[in-house]
């Protein structure tokens, strides 16, 4: 069980510059954690963090400190005051390569590095980078399914593959989807992730699943489902219907918003501001009223709050 | 990036089978097409291999029906016009036919949509419509 004080030890983001990042968003069934009058703490509420987006094995101008930046995130993760239950990586954990035998090492390398994360309840997921030349067979080789479910403290958490077959997450997968969610009551607290958005964030630069919208369908008839996602490098949030879909900012390099250039190029690498748009997010799950406190954690020392 | 070539064409509509199907967009009509479909419109082929189309430059004629086949050299790849709403899924050995009839100029990009590689952001073609 978790109390008050703890909520904000964990809010300290040690390795984090120090500064809660509350995103503010209006209409969103979310609360701002740094808040201490939040609701009250039960012993279902716990924390878990998400990371994504590393492209590990990654050499070039995006980012030239690739080789410290996810170190210097687990040490980060590893300075929070208060453990997370859990994390989640959600997706290209490595960078592309189309050199098979490379692919695997860089797989066991991002595994090395990650290895030295205190909380040892780690959970994996592929990006397209992982994944999408092999659908996934290197990817299966290190870190094992690449859809799965577990449950924690009264949480249903489903982890989709939408990558492996660039085409989307397949009939087959559809239906194994709905097989597990047959066996919830419609009460039942549910948490999905996956790698690239399930809704059509933007199409064109192939931000959204192309059968993803399948998924949510079968996902609506469930009073309380939240997703979190990676890909596009940055943090957004949407709904469709009541279901609400957060991405995170990646470990690599941020990428522009959404429509907002002709190509999804990277922001380009700004040496007065190493590390400006990637980060880490902390996530404080409550049972009562069933809700999830986000935290956006920057790496860039400084980084503020807004 | 390959440099431009002259696409190559053909009078008949022989070879390849339908596989797939996309979608029908403003300003074109596009349609699956059968064996057994006939007469007189132009094919014009279009291999994919990572990370480009070859021909990468394609020249049609506004109004003139033409058929193009896609084929894939090494892996899944995907072939979207957006302008067009034209989009297919190209695998190797499987080639791919749609139908187009372009009724208005321009130069319409068409690019890779399913993920194939490091060089996948970069594979892209361009047809042009003229008078």
């Amino acid at each position: 069980m978790i109390n008050n004080r703890q909520r904000r030890e964990f809010l300290k983001l040690a390795g984090f510059g120090g500064v809660v990042f509350a995103s503010s968003l209006a209409g969103f069934p979310r609360r701002v954690l740094a808040d201490s009058s939040a609701a009250a703490i039960s012993p279902q509420d716990f924390h878990f963090v998400q990371m994504t987006d590393s492209h590990w094995g990654y050499e070039g101008p995006n980012n030239p400190d690739m080789q410290v930046t996810l170190p210097k995130a687990v040490e980060a993760v590893n300075n929070l005051s208060l453990d997370p239950d859990f994390i989640i990586f959600t997706g290209d954990l490595t960078h592309t390569t189309d050199d098979p035998y490379e692919r695997r090492i860089r797989m066991k390398e991002f595994k090395q590095i990650v290895s030295k994360l205190k909380v040892k309840n780690v959970h994996f997921m592929p990006g397209e980078h992982d994944a999408g030349l092999d659908f996934g067979t290197a990817y299966q080789e290190a870190f094992g399914d690449t859809r799965y479910t577990f449950e924690h403290k009264g949480v249903h958490f489903i982890a989709l593959d939408n990558v492996s077959d660039p085409r989307g997450l397949g009939d087959q997968q559809l239906a194994w989807l709905e097989t597990q969610l047959k066996t919830l009551d419609s009460a039942a607290r549910i948490v999905v992730f996956s790698h690239r958005p399930l809704f059509d964030l933007f199409p064109q630069w192939e931000w959204a699943t192309r059968d993803g919208g399948k998924a949510i369908d079968l996902l609506m008839p469930f009073a309380n489902v939240t997703a979190f996602y990676g890909h596009i490098h940055q943090e957004n949030h949407h709904m469709t219907g009541h279901i609400a879909h957060h991405s995170a900012m990646s470990l690599a390099w941020p990428l522009p918003a959404p429509g907002s250039k002709p190509k999804p190029k990277p922001v380009p690498w700004n040496p007065a501001q190493p590390y400006a748009g990637l980060g880490v997010r902390g996530v404080t799950a409550t049972a009562s009223p069933v809700a999830y406190d986000l935290l956006e954690l920057p790496l860039a020392k400084g980084a503020n709050a807004s | 990036m390959s440099s431009p070539r002259v696409f190559k064409l053909k009078a008949t509509l022989s070879a390849a089978k339908i596989v797939g199907l996309a979608v029908v967009g403003i300003g074109l009509a596009m349609l699956a097409v059968s064996q057994s479909m006939s007469g007189g419109e132009r094919v014009i082929k279009i291999s994919a291999e990572r990370y480009e189309y070859s021909p990468a430059t394609v020249t049609l004629k506004k109004g003139e029906a033409v058929i193009l086949e896609l084929t894939s050299e090494d892996r899944l790849h995907g072939f979207h016009i957006k302008e067009l709403g034209v989009r297919a899924d190209v695998l190797p050995g499987q080639p791919v036919r749609v139908r187009i009839v372009p009724d208005k100029v321009g130069t319409f990009p068409f690019t890779c949509d399913l993920f194939c590689g490091s060089g996948h952001g970069d594979m892209s073609g361009m047809i042009t419509v003229t008078n």
